[in-house]
């Protein structure tokens, strides 16, 4: 059904804008640019439509032949990257659409959309390739468009550097991503996912094989710990605020930030194999929750809020990954999208109505001034925080279930995260939308300023009523068997994990705890009673967090402060985001600009290299400054060298005739 | 009969003196006396081998350095007259004019 197709759209789209775009007028720049859009998400609904049995894959041509070894160019899908590819090509539709009324505006506008087309590109090779190399590509075109859309307005110095910053620091996670890919070349001698997945089921989970798996599962994670911005590589992704709104929404927070949750889903087979780097993403995932959800709590910025939740929400998914529930991790990636993608572009609403303005406390007051950006963010927000019956409420309740059946201690973690995140995302909700306005009169200025608080234009509007829909009804596609549903999600997306699993595990005898327990997880009635509970906990530590967000932000507007001043250390400590951004430079960059400046440049550079060559120079004119006395152009001279050197040789001669 | 080794400790003596000559003395006449000389030492370590080996090809080697030695000396001459006429001297170290 000619999946290449889907991709290769928006690279068309990304080709036009950029080769003509500069002459075409705005109107057909975004003509275009949601043209071929538009027409991968139709593409992929039709593909959506066709796809029968389970999987499909096609191969279009070989790319690399060398003895035993093929990479092709291929193409894979089955329910988990059907999920992804619509969630991306739709998500992104919309984000395409919303750009439109965002950019209108702005200088660089056909090359916004050719950048913008361009991810749309790699990010659909990532999810449809057929195998880790294909996905390797759109995983590094990915991580290029991310660079160029941070920096895009590239005057700026901090969005530049912003830019360099992802793309630094997820090369340190590809280099992991691409040890792994060789890792599987040597030992499974294919990247093919079903050669190299039915090579690593094969394998006896308690011998040799447990070493290598467990190698190639921390190796990827290192990679998904990089693209995906969890502890220690999650330092990118709020300076990526930087770049336009609708990239925040579309890249760092919609798509390309859940690839590596994809990445490693689709690696379910090497994962579930290895235990114990199942636990170290079970661990990070929590861990990275937590903590980016601490920081949140005291950001100002409204993105930088939004960009800690979202790695928090990634930590969620993580979590889910490591506790083997892999389609309660993808339904989360999905509701996250629809969710954290309406909240940026309600968030750019926001700052689009206010003149530029980011800082929540020049906020206030906007309710009633941008009603259609209050109803649709609030939506948002409440499905974030996990009400129900809004979809967070729904993916997250599932991974909490689902932690919980591994360890009490993710499951607490999480909880507490969960009341962490409806504590911040109400304070900013609280901040932005209730209140006084405390900022001044929006001058028309800067780069959004059109003068006076105004609601966006319609075509922002409609994807963010769409986002809202979905953001309300999208999790009811995995409503839980406790609750009277029948998890139509679990259905559809699961086949997948288990089909690679062994059913009866006669020859493969030795299923892990965590196996069986799974196995069990998916039979509701037995533990409604107990899962019930847990909802509920989970429910009211979300309300806990509305309650308190509400009480320190409109009741006792006082009260924030004096907390900050009680715990001065400790507030300064989260308000620095724990000072990790230092304690890198001081541990990572100081010593590799130190090292290649005073060591590489200075010592070798210019200590040897440049040494040589001035060295050498300097020794050649010594000598012939010496030499030069010989030429004197006195004639007696010259004969007397003549006569020495005849002699000379004379007496070389003789001295070999005596021998 | 005289050996071998007495003519040519006299022919290098001979060359010896005129290279010393060549080295040392000014006057444009004299160098150019000096290179004679040293013409005429080889030309008689030439003949002395052409002795001693009874071969002639020494002998006969020994006319042409003596042509050569004549055209040169004609034309050096000639040369050195031309030079007196320009510079009033035979001073080489005055006749510096190619020296930068």
């Amino acid at each position: 059904m000619r999946l290449w197709l889907i991709p290769i759209l928006p690279l068309l789209g990304a080709a036009i804008n950029g080769l003509f775009g500069r002459r075409f007028s705005r109107q057909l720049v975004a003509l275009v640019a949601l043209g071929f859009c538009g027409a991968a998400f139709a593409w992929a609904l039709w593909a959506a439509a066709k796809l029968s049995g389970g999987s499909y894959s096609e191969t279009i041509a070989p790319w690399i032949r060398a003895g035993a070894f093929q990479v092709n160019f291929s193409f894979y899908l089955d329910h988990l990257s059907l999920v992804m590819l619509l969630v991306v090509t739709g998500v992104g539709f919309l984000i395409h659409v919303y750009s439109v009324g965002y950019m209108w505006e702005e200088g660089g506008f056909y090359r916004f959309f050719c950048y913008l087309n361009l991810f749309m590109f790699f990010m659909l090779t990532l999810v449809l390739g057929g195998n880790y190399l294909l996905m390797f590509i759109g995983w590094e075109g990915v991580g290029l468009a991310s660079y160029l859309l941070i920096g895009f307005w590239f005057t700026r110095d901090s969005a530049a550097s912003a830019g360099k910053k992802a793309f630094i620091v997820n090369r340190v996670g590809d280099f992991g991503f691409l040890i792994a890919l060789f890792l599987m070349i040597r030992h499974f001698g294919s990247l093919n996912f079903d050669q190299v997945f039915g090579m690593a089921s094969r394998m006896n989970p308690e011998t040799a094989g447990a070493g290598l798996l467990t190698t190639i599962g921390l190796l990827l994670m290192v990679g998904a710990c990089g693209k995906s911005a969890q502890i220690p590589l999650y330092v990118w992704l709020p300076d990526a605020m930087e770049g336009p709104t609708p990239v925040s929404a579309l890249i760092h927070a919609a798509t390309m930030v859940t690839a590596g949750v994809y990445m490693v889903a689709r690696s379910h087979a090497i994962f579930e194999r290895a235990p114990m780097a199942l636990t170290v993403v079970a661990v990070i995932g929590t861990l990275t929750a937590l903590f980016a959800a601490t920081i949140g709590v005291c950001q100002t910025d409204i993105k930088k809020v939004l960009a800690y939740s979202t790695i928090s929400q990634l930590g969620y998914m993580f979590l889910a990954c490591g506790v083997a529930a892999f389609s309660a991790g993808i339904f989360h990636l999905m509701t996250h999208a629809f969710f954290k993608g309406l909240l940026f572009l309600a968030a750019g609403s926001v700052i689009h109505s206010i003149g530029g303005e980011q800082d929540m406390r020049k906020m206030g007051g906007l309710r009633k001034k941008i009603p259609v950006t209050f109803w649709t963010m609030t939506a948002a927000t409440f499905a974030i925080a996990g009400f129900p019956p809004f979809a967070g409420f729904f993916s997250k309740d599932e991974i909490l279930w689902r932690a919980y059946q591994v360890s009490w201690a993710y499951w607490l973690i999480g909880v507490f995260t969960a009341f962490l995140t409806a504590f911040y995302m109400f304070r900013l909700w609280f901040l932005t939308f209730f209140g006084e306005y405390r900022g001044e009169e929006p001058r028309a200025h800067g780069e959004h300023g059109h003068g006076g608080i105004h609601e966006s234009p319609r075509v922002m509007l409609v994807p963010l009523v769409i986002l809202a829909g979905l953001s309300i009804a999208g999790g009811w596609v995995g409503i839980p068997g406790s609750l009277g549903g029948g998890n139509q999600f679990e259905r559809f997306v699961g086949p997948v994990f288990h089909a690679a699993i062994p059913a009866g595990g006669g020859e493969h005898g030795r299923e892990t705890a965590r196996q069986e327990r799974e196995a069990e997880g998916s039979e509701p009635e037995t533990n409604a009673g107990t899962e019930l509970m847990f909802t509920g906990i989970s429910v009211s530590a979300a309300l806990l967090g509305l309650l308190l967000s509400w009480w320190l932000y409109c009741k006792r507007t006082e009260l924030p402060g004096r907390i900050a001043r009680a715990v001065d250390g400790f507030y300064e400590a989260v308000l620095h985001k724990y000072y990790v951004d230092e304690l890198y430079a001081i541990l990572f960059v100081k010593p590799l600009i130190d090292g290649s400046s005073k060591i590489l440049w200075q010592g070798i550079d210019r200590g040897v290299i440049d040494a040589t060559l001035d060295n050498s120079a300097d020794g050649a004119r010594e000598v012939s400054d010496t030499i030069r006395h010989m030429q004197s152009g006195n004639l007696r001279s010259y004969a007397g060298w003549v006569a020495a050197g005849a002699a000379g040789v004379i007496v070389y001669m003789i001295w070999i005739g005596v021998r | 009969m005289v050996p071998l080794s007495y003519y040519l400790v006299l022919s290098g003596i001979l060359f010896a003196c005129g290279v010393t000559g060549f080295l040392i003395k000014r006057n444009l006449i004299t160098i150019f006396m000096s290179i004679e000389l040293m013409l005429n030492g080889v030309n008689l370590s030439f003949v002395a081998f052409a002795a001693h080996w009874h071969a002639l090809s020494g002998q006969v080697f020994v006319f042409f350095v003596m042509v050569v030695a004549a055209a040169e000396s004609a034309v050096g001459l000639a040369i050195i007259i031309a030079v007196f006429r320009t510079r009033e001297t035979l001073n080489v170290d005055q006749v510096n004019l190619l020296k930068l």
